[in-house]
């Protein structure tokens, strides 16, 4: 899958100013909202949802990159944004590191085969250090869709 | 993707065969469970799924498996602690990695839960994890 099928463009925020794991994943969430991807009504259920996840195991998964997601009804397909800290944000990491990067996915409870996919090719993406560092300082929304549309037409070609 | 660690020659390979029984696959949560259970031993260990190996203490090497349910993977340890790793690993894909996800257990409690299992993983395992041993040839 690749970041096109289920990155807003629209809801992309490079440069967040939230400090905290929440004020993250509150900005992020309302983001979505705002592109219109999943409805006002919804927002502080997700939310809770996104944050009961954390609880479990920060989804923190080093080299500064988190991947903040829930299942929920409220969507009927998978919907993610990116969002850049400049400072980066505490996520609790495995890795302690503070973390810059942030895919949030929002993803409907019958489709665990959408959402494996999804973490696939962020991973993979992320292997690649220069990819992370290129987005991690991309000036403006169309620069990072601009380099998760060069990600995806690369991993078509390789 | 190696660990770094010197191979010795005379470290013996052990692989066996899990297969991902959980609805939801190796997500996130597990894929860490994973990584972490590989992380406790020297050797080094590699998942092998349709068309790459990965690193077994990477969670991003193991989440670019996708392995969803019903998915088969070879896990390969060399090392001098490979065939209790792969015992240890084998487990946690029987126990479905303890996808308890709506409790709340501690770290603490978790850290003993894993103990204990893994104490007695050999048992469990002999039925469900063959482990195939081969002298490691390479000098």
């Amino acid at each position: 899958m690749k970041f096109s099928d289920f990155v807003s463009v629209e809801a992309i925020r490079p440069s967040i100013v939230a400090d905290s794991k929440e004020g993250v994943i509150r900005e992020m969430t309302q983001s979505l909202v705002d592109a219109e991807k999943i409805a006002t009504s919804e927002m502080d259920s997700i939310v809770k949802a996104i944050m009961k996840r954390e609880d479990l195991g920060s989804t923190g998964i080093g080299r500064g990159v988190a991947v903040p997601h829930t299942k929920h009804p409220s969507v009927s397909r998978l919907v993610g944004t990116v969002a850049i800290s400049e400072r980066g944000v505490d996520f609790e990491s495995l890795d302690g590191e503070p973390v810059q990067l942030f895919f949030l996915l929002v993803s409907p409870p019958d489709r665990p085969g959408d959402h494996l996919r999804a973490l696939e090719n962020i991973s993979r993406q992320l292997r690649d250090d220069a990819f992370c560092k290129t987005l991690k300082e991309a000036g403006g929304p169309q620069e990072v869709w601009r380099l998760l549309e060069d990600a995806d037409a690369q991993s078509i070609a390789s | 993707m190696t660990t770094g660690r010197t191979e010795n020659p005379i470290d013996e390979t052990h692989s066996c065969e899990v297969i991902v029984t959980n609805e939801q696959g190796l997500h996130a949560r597990p894929a860490d469970l994973v990584a972490r259970e590989a992380q406790r031993w020297e050797s080094r260990i590699e998942f092998i799924g349709k068309s790459q190996r990965v690193d077994g203490k990477s969670i991003l090497d193991l989440l670019t498996l996708a392995a969803e349910e019903g998915t088969h993977l070879v896990v390969e340890a060399t090392g001098p602690d490979a065939r209790e790793a792969l015992d240890a690993i084998g487990n946690l894909f029987n126990k479905k990695f303890a996808s308890n996800e709506s409790s709340t257990i501690t770290n603490t409690e978790k850290t003993q839960q894993e103990r204990h299992v893994s104490g007695s993983s050999a048992r469990i395992n002999t039925a469900t994890c063959e482990s195939v041993a081969e002298r490691n040839t390479n000098s």
